[in-house]
């Protein structure tokens, strides 16, 4: 199957949208507030009529060329885009800054070659097997699973459970608008006829993703211009390399399983693999002072954990993180259903996506080791034209998809949702992930207790559905739990505080921040459940 | 300043917060309004998940209320451009929110190349270029580059507007 892909993926015109696909990934991934998610968000008008096989592969590149310019940025510039870099920037800016920049680079760039090309294999191995399994299942354990993703993205991700359920309930509300497919009954439409068919799902992603990041940027624009250092060819010694490729398995093995999960994302692989690595240095000093394991291991991760949240997009049509949201939008799209049949019905699409993600990590491997001083030039770009450009596309695309007016006053008032969202640190995952799942998820609760004959225990009539809505109330109980085990054992949970903390911190502000937190420790846990993460959430959030 | 609007300076949030009670109202109301016919076949009926969506909204609205109320502050997003700690400036949004504005009223009756550049220009403008001509020359470029790529390469028409017959 997978040799069927990657003659359907070698086509030259499919190698083509793989190239630019990287192409436009990395430089997103460099360019300041646009990332992957924003950038297939604008391209899905653009790809409506072009061949769905193609669009993926471009947008796969996206994906994974993204991951790379997060990391060029990050070390270059010590400004981590998305959450999944923080780790990167603290060891690999401290390495550019004392002169080994291009050492930085290079095994961040391998590093995420070994972990995607690994990653990738795992997911084409593991994927059919999670498809079986799956195919076996009925309404209910559907229901169930869907409700676990949507329940574990939104109180998993963020730093207040409060604000993603708040999030979450906005994106359910969305997904309400329009006729209601078994009644007929046109729900929240304020009989409007434009609003029949539901708000389109571009201009919802659009105005959240792209719309509502421009104008908070715009609103906070940074006056002056950061600091960039300037980089020759990326290349690693022979001591580099021994340091390198066993921090790159490492954080492989820790990030495709958490990708993998629904919620597991890639924060908390490349932390883990990031206090691993310092554990198991010979050179536990260099930590905090540009130790190359310190990015090595954490690069490999968040590749990793790319690949491995393909794989419940890809077998169960769960996304777990914004860019496999917009990915299975652009599916939607193309009038494709996602979940376990879509290996069955869309075979050639799907083996040369897979096929399409092994070439462009090798060509991600070959334009950014040569390129890589090429790509930092970008950050050059006036931010008035990127910010302006953002807006213009966005509106250009919403309005090519019905080019009827009106979708644009949706993208202004969502946008301004989106802008609010962001003033108010209400998470914008649980929306999109919401609006994505809501209307599935009812048409599954429907249908199972139709099979019930509307009895409610047909909803627990299947193990797999017992085990989800379990995991479900483990999820919810968790800050319950957690908040007992503060009072009985509250040294140990102060020392666990005091090992998380200082990682995450910013190195220079390293001590301000430990004494901080040190203080806040005890009376954080026992304060509003919504703000228990508060004290490690460091602001940072996925960008879009 | 008046004690009260101090007071609630301070805290916005509960403007979000009444945001999500009355979309959780207006979901809720909406729902009730809605007539069932009966089906063997859809013992849920069409209004079940809209209450439910409701109660969620205004459980949150009560509790981030509540939270606000206690003293919880929403952390803003950070981002690699943003600057974060200074208050919104207005002075870019809002001119931002108005050229938006112009190209929704005008797309249509001026055509996009026309409401395209106005809006382009308009919101670099906004966002503190002052490289007056280039800026246009550019604006104008991405206008029209726009229009005939979609015409050629997508086959989408976007509306020529005045420039009909020109373009």
């Amino acid at each position: 199957m997978l040799m069927q892909g990657f003659s359907t993926a070698v086509t030259p015109i499919n190698l083509l949208f793989a190239v630019i696909g990287v192409l436009l990934g990395t430089a997103v991934g460099v360019l300041p507030g646009i990332g992957p998610a924003m950038a297939i968000a604008l391209l899905l008008p653009v790809t409506y009529g072009m061949e769905p096989t193609a669009a993926m592969i471009m947008f796969a590149g996206i994906y994974y060329g993204g991951m790379y310019g997060g990391s060029t940025t990050s070390i270059l510039l010590n400004t981590p885009g998305e959450s999944s870099t923080v780790i990167t920037a603290i060891e690999g800016h401290k390495m550019a800054k004392a002169g080994r920049a291009a050492q930085a680079l290079a095994t961040a760039a391998i590093g995420s070659f070994v972990a995607g090309t690994i990653g990738t294999a795992l997911l084409a191995t593991i994927a059919p097997w999670v498809v079986k399994f799956a195919v076996s299942l009925g309404n209910p354990s559907y229901l169930a699973i869907m409700l676990l993703a949507l329940i574990a993205v939104t109180a998993v991700l963020g730093s207040s459970k409060l604000r993603g359920f708040a999030s979450l309930g906005l994106g359910l509300a969305i997904g309400l608008v329009g006729m209601d497919p078994v009644s007929g009954q046109g729900r929240l439409i304020f009989g409007q006829p434009l609003l029949t068919d539901g708000l389109d799902i571009v201009v919802v992603a659009v105005a959240i993703f792209a719309i509502g990041e421009a104008l908070w940027i715009a609103a906070h624009l940074r006056k002056t211009s950061s600091h960039t250092i300037p980089v020759g060819r990326p290349w690693m010694g022979k001591s580099d390399w021994k340091r390198s490729w066993k921090p790159w398995l490492r954080g492989t093995a820790f990030g495709f399983p958490f990708g993998a999960l629904p919620a597991g994302g890639a924060e908390i692989p490349t932390f883990l693999s990031y206090v691993t690595e310092k554990k198991l240095s010979k050179h536990p000093e260099e930590f905090g002072h540009g130790a190359i394991e310190g990015v090595a291991g954490p690069e490999a991760a968040n590749n990793a954990a790319a690949a491995g949240t393909l794989t419940p997009m890809l077998a169960l049509g769960l996304p777990t993180n914004a860019t496999a949201a917009v990915m299975l939008l652009a599916l939607m799209q193309f009038g494709i259903q996602p979940g376990p049949l879509l290996f069955e019905e869309e075979p050639v699409l799907v083996w040369a996506l897979i096929a399409s993600l092994f070439i462009g990590n090798a060509l991600l491997l070959l334009i950014n080791l040569p390129m890589a001083p090429l790509w930092a030039k970008l950050l050059q770009l006036p931010r008035p034209y990127l910010y302006a450009g953002i807006l213009f596309f966005a509106t250009l695309g919403a309005y090519a998809v019905n080019k009827q007016a009106f979708d644009l006053v949706l993208l202004l008032v969502l946008g301004l949702l989106g802008f609010a969202m962001r003033r108010f640190g209400i998470p914008v995952l649980p929306l999109i992930i919401g609006v994505i799942l809501g209307p599935r998820a009812e048409a599954q609760l429907r249908k199972s207790l139709q099979l019930s004959s509307g009895d409610p225990a047909g909803l627990f009539s299947e193990p797999v559905a017992v085990a989800a809505y379990l995991i479900i109330a483990l999820v919810l109980l968790w800050p319950l739990a957690n908040m007992v085990l503060r009072r009985m054992f509250p040294k140990t949970a102060l020392g666990f505080d005091s090992l998380v903390e200082p990682a995450f911190a910013e190195p220079e502000a390293n001590e301000a921040v430990a004494g901080q937190t040190g203080a806040n420790a005890i009376p954080q846990a026992g304060d509003v459940p919504a703000d228990e993460h508060h004290d490690t959430g460091n602001g940072s959030r996925p960008r879009s | 300043m008046k004690p009260v609007a101090a007071w609630l300076k301070g805290r916005s949030e509960l403007g979000f917060a009444a945001l999500l009670g009355a979309v959780g109202a207006i979901v809720l109301v909406d729902a009730i309004g809605l007539k069932v016919p009966y089906q063997q076949s859809d013992g849920l009926g069409p209004k079940t998940v809209p209450y439910i969506v409701a109660t969620l909204l205004l459980v949150c609205a009560v509790m981030l209320a509540i939270n606000v109320l206690r003293g919880g502050a929403a952390e803003p997003e950070d981002g690699e451009d943003i600057e974060i700690g200074t208050p919104i400036d207005w002075k870019t949004v809002v001119p931002l929110g108005l050229v938006f504005i112009t190209n929704i009223i005008f797309i249509d009756t001026l055509g996009w190349v026309i409401s395209g550049t106005i809006l382009f220009w308009g919101s670099v403008l906004a966002l503190g270029s002052r490289n007056y001509i280039r800026d246009g020359l550019i604006s104008v470029a991405l206008a029209v580059g726009t229009f005939y790529g979609f015409y050629l390469g997508l086959g989408i028409h976007l509306p020529a507007g005045l420039l009909k017959g020109v373009l």
